[in-house]
């Protein structure tokens, strides 16, 4: 049944709403309007203040000015469990459950059909749960455990949990990044089906083939601003872009040509039971190769494996023609291998620590001569590289924690710059930092590459790898599925081998 | 230069200044040479249980079973002794035991990934349990007289003993690689931050591995102390005494959870530790009492730190919430925001 009221009065408003943490302007003036029977994408790029429209929806942050309208009153909910219990339902990226409970546990969670003495029901629970499905038109037995189902199961199962709630307003917040193509194919169907009911959606995603299969209209952000409002029909691919990013893709990806020369790091064979297996590629001088794939596909598993820092059951990984003994991250840095790594806060700095210690921390003996440290070398160190990276930091000595996302990032890549590596490394270089300095750091890539350096650069963002790889690696599960020139490399040609379609590389 | 005076180690040594002064001038017999030497070698196997323990607080992770290595250590002096085996083959056995308690606590924690914590409580019953079964509940004395007094006697024309001198030199090895050294920076950034730690190429697990063993060693040296200083190897010696040294190295300022605390905040402690003890002996405070106190100083240099932080996040609510922005603690010019100081700013602790 579509619904009636179409055009009627928004489900959910958000009017001009402007939220600050601290000095960090997140939102500035943001509107959007959820309609029921809609599915509603929002679009932005990393820290363009997605995030928290999605909390200040699910009632985890409140706007500092603007309003909030629920069927056009005025509201302010004051904690997600407020927000629930009028009707919006937030589902993760990876949804937190009870992985002990069975399935119809955790639809259930916190109103569970009683019993008189305050008894729970179980067969009300699980009949409950088995017609939610149905009507879902996924089959997930309500009786088993929890533990082991997929993450597309586990994203089922919190729509199931919305629906038990009676929520109208349904935010799914990048609900595909982990899923393969069928996975999500399923996950649109069942999301259509929620618009058809008379909810309203509002969905995430980077994928922007995704938005136009499945959403109605789409509302941009940009740096925290509101940009634009459209039918999804109205835009095309080029213009969204350009209204996400607000540059044209020159300047975003700043590619140069360059001379490639000699392999410099050659992995073949490379395995970890269950993980990845027979992962054979090589980088050469000069070169950025791009490595592909969904969440989950063993690519950031691969890099920590030819660093060292995981172990691998088989396979070599040669640098400058040296082999590379396997769980020896220092050797590997000796070698001239420099990681930087996924998870920025608890791989790539140690937060309390001061900008200097971090800048020296991987290169400990340099700024040692005689065995004993000294603070004035560190503080040289950390310097050099804050200048030629534009760190913007208080003083040396300040904690790392002090710097934005971006700037931690520059300590980052000014720690393995400092040691002077031959491949570089990069697993997901700007995830969570702001557009001017992700520009700066595919700047400062493209310049290492051209300077020489082997760059292998791991990215979920699309953009990012099509823009500034010569050459794109693709896994799905475990294995390299596809090999890409830079001329065959394309949005659908990546997804098709990220989902698992591609040709043995 | 506030923030430096206002530091966790200047108020200690405040404190150990005003002990020593309010010792003095209360309690006759407590400034004399002979009195102050004792103050000082009375504490020897506390201080180098307290220095086997720092560096591997550092990294977070801790070692209980620090007296019970004493223990052993002693008893094995005391049945090597009694066997008529000579002194100066007794020392190198002894040091050598030592290591391989260590290195047994090493390999069960580093080796196979199990908590510090449950480790060294286990060893502590079990080393002492081995020293009853290596020498029984009886004591062996008579050591020979050509070396008790490395452990019980002065450098001529000072009050300085030989043993504290030991101790001292121990110190200012450990200060110096602590504080000066990439292994010393290793052991803080294994303290906060031991995933970024082995990503930088450091390697953690060798190093904590080296930090039990030298741990078992300098045990073995304070049982050597321990034993000639009283002139009897028992198996109780020093039972209970890895709880005062823990309570030293963290009234010393050191972090219990890692990454925190410098060499001089300990020696502050340890000698306001000693100080104390020893003024309250000379009044005849007992044992149980200077427990008490003990305790007490214990808890308050715990709390200190967590209610800074507490009353400094109530002024700003938002600067838990976003660690983006600069920290407020540096505009702050109140006294609280001030005595916030003790575990102090990261930079200045861990130099």
């Amino acid at each position: 049944m579509a619904a009636p009221e179409h055009t009627g009065v928004p489900l959910l408003e958000l009017r001009d709403v402007t939220k600050s943490f601290q000095a960090v302007r997140a939102l500035r003036g943001v509107s959007i309007a959820l309609r029921a029977g809609e599915v509603h994408a929002l679009a932005g790029e990393n820290g363009a203040g997605k995030s928290t429209v999605v909390r200040i929806i699910g009632g985890e942050h409140q706007p500092d000015s603007g309003e909030v309208l629920l069927d056009g009153e005025p509201v302010r909910f004051s904690s997600p469990r407020e927000a629930q219990q009028r009707g919006v339902a937030v589902i993760h990226q990876e949804p937190i459950q009870f992985p002990d409970l069975s399935v119809a546990e955790n639809v259930f969670m916190g109103r569970q059909p009683l019993r008189p003495g305050r008894r729970i029901d179980r067969r009300a629970m699980h009949r409950g749960a088995s017609e939610v499905f149905e009507e879902l038109g996924v089959p997930i037995d309500p009786a088993r455990q929890t533990r082991g189902l997929s993450i597309a199961d586990q994203q089922i199962i919190e729509i199931a949990k919305a629906l038990v709630a009676d929520a109208r307003i349904i935010v799914m917040d990048e609900p595909t990044a982990a899923l393969s193509a069928v996975e999500a194919e399923r996950l649109f169907r069942v999301a259509r089906g929620l618009a058809e009911r008379g909810a309203a959606l509002l969905f995430i995603s980077h994928r922007l083939d995704e938005m136009y299969a499945l959403c109605d209209r789409v509302t941009v952000l940009r740096d925290g601003s509101f940009v634009v409002t459209e039918r999804m029909d109205d835009i095309d691919h080029d213009t969204l872009v350009r209204r996400m990013v607000g540059r044209s893709v020159e300047q975003l990806f700043p590619k140069r040509d360059t001379e490639v020369g000699d392999e410099v790091l050659v992995v073949d064979g490379l395995t970890r039971a269950g993980v990845y297996r027979d992962i054979s590629f090589s980088v050469r001088r000069g070169e950025i190769v791009g490595l592909a794939g969904l969440v989950g596909s063993g690519r950031s598993e691969v890099v920590r494996a030819v660093f060292g820092v995981d172990d691998r059951d088989s396979g070599t990984v040669t640098v400058n023609g040296k082999p590379l003994p396997k769980s020896k991250p220092r050797t590997a840095i000796e070698q001239g291998i420099a990681l930087v790594p996924e998870d920025r806060r608890e791989q790539g700095l140690v937060l309390e620590l001061s900008i200097e210690r971090n800048a020296s921390l991987a290169r400990l003996k340099q700024v040692s001569p005689g065995g004993l440290t000294r603070q004035s070398r560190e503080r040289e160190l950390a310097r050099t590289w804050g200048e030629r990276l534009s760190l913007k930091f208080g003083r040396l000595s300040d904690p790392a924690a002090t710097l934005s996302g971006g700037n931690q990032q520059k300590v980052v890549l000014g720690k393995w710059l400092a040691t002077e590596p031959s491949v570089l490394i990069v697993d997901e270089p700007t995830r969570g930092i702001d557009i001017g300095a992700k520009v700066e750091v595919h700047a400062l890539l493209s310049d290492l590459a051209a300077e020489g350096m082997a760059v292998l650069l791991i990215s979920s963002e699309l953009p990012e790898v099509l823009g500034m790889a010569d050459r794109v690696l693709v896994m799905h599960e475990g294995r390299i599925t596809a090999e890409l020139s830079r001329d065959e490399a394309t949005e659908e040609s990546v997804m098709y081998a990220a989902t698992g379609n591609g040709s043995a590389a | 230069m506030r923030e430096k005076l206002l530091r966790w180690e200047s108020i200690l040594l405040l404190l150990c200044i005003l002990v020593f002064v309010w010792g003095s001038a209360s309690t006759p017999g407590f400034a004399e040479t002979d009195n102050i030497s004792f103050l000082l070698l009375d504490y020897t196997e506390v201080a180098l249980l307290a220095l086997a323990l720092l560096p591997i607080i550092l990294t977070g992770e801790i070692d209980l079973s620090v007296a019970s290595i004493l223990g052993f250590c002693s008893a094995l002096t005391g049945v090597l002794w009694d066997a008529g085996m000579s002194f100066e083959t007794i020392v190198p056995i002894v040091l050598v035991a030592g290591a391989v308690l260590g290195s047994l606590n090493a390999t069960l924690i580093v080796k196979f990934a199990l908590p510090a914590l449950a480790v060294t409580i286990g060893t502590l019953g079990l080393y002492r349990g081995l020293a009853y079964v290596v020498l029984g509940d009886g004591a062996v004395t008579g050591f020979p007289d050509v070396y008790r007094p490395i452990a019980t006697d002065t450098i001529p024309g000072t009050f300085l003993p030989y043993a504290t001198l030991v101790v001292l030199v121990l110190g200012v090895l450990v200060a110096v690689v602590v504080h000066y050294t990439p292994v010393g920076r290793s052991l803080y950034a294994i303290g906060l931050g031991e995933q970024t730690a082995r990503f930088s190429g450091i390697r953690v697990q060798r190093i904590k591995f080296v930090l039990y063993i030298v741990s078992g060693i300098l045990c073995a040296l304070a049982s050597l102390v321990y034993t000639l200083r009283y002139n009897s190897a028992r198996a109780d010696n020093a039972n209970g005494m890895e709880l005062i040294a823990v309570a030293a190295v963290l009234l010393g300022g050191v972090s219990i959870f890692g990454g925190r605390g410098t060499v001089v905040g300990v020696a502050s402690a340890l000698l306001l530790m000693a100080g104390l003890r020893n003024v309250l002996f000379l009044n005849d405070v007992t044992n149980e009492i200077q427990n008490v106190i003990n305790g007490l100083l214990l808890i308050v240099s715990v709390l200190v730190p967590v209610v800074a932080n507490l009353v400094r996040r109530r002024r700003t609510p938002a600067a838990a919430a976003t660690p983006g922005a600069p920290p407020p603690q540096e505009t702050l010019p109140d006294p609280v925001g001030a005595t916030a100081a003790p575990h102090g700013t990261p930079e200045e602790d861990q130099r």
